[in-house]
């Protein structure tokens, strides 16, 4: 917070130099994971090189719509986020939790190995860096600590990133979240294209960080390259797709439980789950319990679960949240409203993914904002037409 | 008559009715008793009493379909046994069964409904206190029909 | 969080789809740990977890008491455990009936149904310390006269000149001479000073709505009145996001929720 970061030292490190970077976090038993292209998107996987990041591409995001476009120039970052968040890594889609076996006079109940994976986290958006700071206050930070989330986020190195582009469904300047990274990384990129020279102003943010940057061949930062870097920053800042006044936002959304545009958007919603999916705060798992055909050994494994599924609020019988409206009126004051109550922070980043990943394009800064804009209004209360 | 004034007044039904209206009420008014198992009513027989209970738990009974009488509701010390008096054709739509010693004072309905007509002040304040627990009973029993205590549907 | 294996040291049929298990504790402890109100996940071999409610316990803990209804899969598997037979369990979690707090206060329970299960303990924590407390009465109401939970329990307790116990039904049966109607028919018989007396309901959620609005119209302040509340839970955790009431997870700061904290939600279909 406050000028205080922005007296670490600042570096420079060439476009190839970021070999090196790779290089030294496998040496230091790393897996480097990043941006790559497949499947017609931008998606995070292992990259050894770093001509296998999506070098020269950028991306148009819009309400239902993601497209891939080419860019001028060969920039390594020239895009916003895709649909893969880095939850998928740190709170596994699926977990086996713990083994029971039966014996003579019952049964016992194994823990799992917890091997925890080495990771290196390349590309981390501000608004990423935010939504990993969340679920660790959901995960780690609450009443019980998930031990798995914790060991794999505790061995994560964080390589973060300035934005340059701004997609046209983000809303971090909105949010707060970005789109400047200021702390919880190890080290931070500033991606520089200017004619013939590419290069990255980098930071550490950490000791380790610090440590890594140290096996990197690179010069101190001139004023030139800082004020290149800062304009990057302010230049994606001003390009932001959407805008959500997050001002009163939670109480607002609970005072219009029963607005009439929950309706609304219920007659657009599929209820296919796919914001959840993509958002990288959404945590929700569910448990699955099964034996193998010997019925001797049984399995606890976690799943990502979607509260937009009726089987999620089950409940004797039939579901709390039978309804379509319902369901998306839950995921949407959840993100926006009761996880400030429950986590002291909005549930939302602004990476605009659930905007851009949803198929009939649902845009929940464009609900917030129709709530707002009739804020009070409540079905059945017309007592009918004179 | 004193006794049963001061007994009118008090009883939850008529408490805070205005004393001219108590006067009225009184005339048509007596004390009764009913032992275990008497009872105070039957279905279809003429509405021309109803109870306002003062010691004792009645028993609201209907014949079940398998021919015997099961309870629906059970009513006792404070609350008022009849509802029917009020309305044409005024006749029991069940029986009402003195589960103990029951103390009350039963109120001829023929006698006071010709009150209730010549004095609409006294039917309104009437309607104003019978209208409630008719509500309360019948809210009450849509609970019990909606079996809220059964086991899960699958 | 790994389940403990516990064995089941004795069953007891309550009702008709009704079952009590009396739980050992797990090895390398004597006596359970919980307070009224709280629940454990119980876990049946290879086919899940269910969450119940602690619904007593014996010999100062020795042995814990869990009431299950056999309606789905898992509770169904838990109900057949014959003595001998193996439980997983993780908790206790959950928040607790007020005992504490209403020390000094009249208190009245109502429970319905399957309800009186997870308040019992709370009854017997008041009964321990009855000194401590105004009046002590119980509302039950129960559908028919067959599925009252713990009836020999509650004749005995009647015996007592310091407890008062209601007793209803909503469908009686020919042989039933008790009280037949809703449970809120009960409040207007019970003598408590309204001011004075800290409420605990634990029944389905239209019943212990219907019941919170008779006891304020009988005076009772909102912040006296406490209900236990249910949703669909898997981790018991606050990690997977199952068992959110509006901004509570019934896992952690619930199932026990005082109503002026719920009331605006209580109110919304849905929620």
């Amino acid at each position: 917070m406050g000028g205080s970061e922005s007296r670490r030292e600042k570096w420079l490190v060439e476009r190839d130099g970021l070999q090196r970077l790779l290089d030294a976090l496998r040496e230091a038993g790393y897996e480097p994971i990043g941006p790559r292209l497949r499947d017609g998107a931008i998606v995070y996987d292992v990259i050894e090189r770093v001509d296998d990041l999506p070098a020269g591409w950028t991306d148009r995001q819009d309400g239902g719509s993601y497209r891939l476009k080419r860019r001028a120039d060969q920039a390594l970052f020239g895009y916003a986020v895709g649909p893969h968040a880095w939850k998928r890594f740190l709170h596994e889609p699926r977990q086996s939790l713990w083994r029971a076996r039966r014996t003579g006079t019952g049964f016992r109940v194994e823990a799992p190995a917890n091997e925890a994976p080495r990771y290196a986290f390349i590309g981390v958006r501000a608004c990423e860096l935010h939504a990993i700071a969340i679920q660790d206050r959901v995960l780690i930070g609450d009443r019980y600590a998930d031990p798995a989330y914790k060991a794999r986020r505790e061995s994560a190195f964080i390589v973060a990133l300035n934005c340059s582009v701004a997609g046209g469904t983000c809303f971090c300047a909105s949010m707060k979240t970005g789109p400047a990274v200021e702390s919880g990384f190890d080290i931070a990129l500033t991606e520089i294209l200017d004619g013939q020279s590419h290069f990255f102003v980098v930071e550490s943010g950490s000791e380790r960080g610090a440590d890594l940057l140290a096996q990197v061949p690179c010069r101190e930062a001139g004023a030139e390259a800082l004020a290149a870097a800062d304009a990057v920053v302010a230049r994606t800042a001003a390009a932001m797709g959407r805008e959500l006044e997050a001002e009163g936002l939670p109480e607002l959304l609970l005072r219009n439980l029963e607005h009439p545009r929950w309706d609304e958007v219920a007659g657009r919603c599929l209820g296919c789950g796919n914001c959840t999916m993509v958002c990288p705060t959404c945590f929700c798992t569910s448990v699955e319990d099964a034996t193998d055909l010997s019925g001797d050994t049984a399995e606890r494994v976690r799943r990502w679960d979607s509260c937009f599924t009726t089987a999620f609020s089950h409940l004797h019988g039939g579901s709390v949240r039978a309804s379509p409206k319902s369901r998306y009126r839950q995921w949407m004051t959840h993100k926006l409203a009761t996880w400030v109550e429950q986590f002291g922070s909005s549930g939302c980043v602004g990476c605009g993914r659930c905007i851009t990943w949803c198929p009939v394009g649902i845009d929940l800064t464009e609900e917030a904002r129709a709530i707002r804009q009739s804020d009070g209004i409540e079905r059945g209360k017309d007592h009918g037409r004179t | 008559m004193e006794g049963l004034e001061r007994i009118i007044k008090e009883h939850p039904f008529f408490r805070d009715l205005d004393p001219r209206f108590v006067a009225l009420v009184v005339g048509c008014a007596k004390n009764v008793r009913f032992d275990a198992g008497e009872y105070l009513f039957r279905e279809d027989g003429e509405a021309d009493q109803f109870y306002l209970i003062r010691h004792g738990r009645v028993a609201l009974e209907m014949v079940s379909p398998s021919g015997g009488a099961v309870t629906f509701q059970t009513l006792g010390e404070g609350e008022l046994v009849g509802l029917s008096w009020f309305v044409p054709p005024y006749r029991w739509a069940y029986d009402a069964r003195a589960l103990e010693l029951v103390r009350a004072v039963s109120l001829d309905a023929v006698c006071l409904r010709r009150k209730l007509d010549d004095d609409h002040d006294l039917g309104y304040e009437v309607m104003q206190r019978l209208v409630p627990v008719l509500i309360e009973r019948l809210q009450g029993t849509r609970l019990q029909m909606l079996d809220v205590y059964g086991a899960a549907r699958k | 969080m790994i389940p403990e294996v516990a064995r089941v040291a004795g069953t007891r049929r309550e009702t008709a789809d009704t079952w009590t298990l009396e739980l050992e504790p797990p090895a390398g402890q004597d006596v359970w740990a919980y307070r009224p109100g709280q629940f454990n996940m119980l876990y049946a071999f290879g086919i899940g977890e269910v969450p119940i409610s602690v619904s007593g316990s014996l010999r100062d803990g020795a042995r814990l008491l869990h009431t299950v209804r056999a309606v789905g899969t898992v509770s169904s598997a838990l109900a057949r455990l014959k003595r001998g037979d193996s439980v997983g369990v993780r908790g206790p979690f959950g928040s607790a009936w007020p005992v504490e707090e209403a020390a000094g206060s009249d208190v009245l329970i109502a429970a319905g149904g399957l309800g009186f299960a997870p308040v019992r303990p709370a009854l017997h924590a008041l009964i321990a310390r009855r000194e401590r407390y105004g009046k002590l009465i119980l509302l039950y109401g129960s559908r028919s006269p067959e599925e009252i939970l713990y009836r020999r329990e509650i004749e005995d307790l009647r015996r007592r000149l310091d407890v008062d116990i209601q007793v209803t039904v909503d469908h009686a049966t020919e042989a039933w001479h008790g009280h037949v109607g809703v449970v809120t028919t009960l409040i207007r018989r019970a003598a408590f000073d309204p001011e004075h007396t800290v409420a605990m309901l634990c029944g389905p959620e239209v019943m212990m709505r219907f019941t919170v609005a008779a006891l304020r119209d009988a005076g009772v302040a909102r912040e006296n009145v406490y209900l236990s509340m249910e949703r669909n839970m898997k981790c018991a955790l606050g990690h997977c996001g199952h068992c959110q009431f509006g901004s509570d997870f019934i896992c952690k700061e619930g199932p026990v929720l005082r109503y002026d904290r719920i009331r605006d939600r209580l109110g919304v279909r849905e929620v």
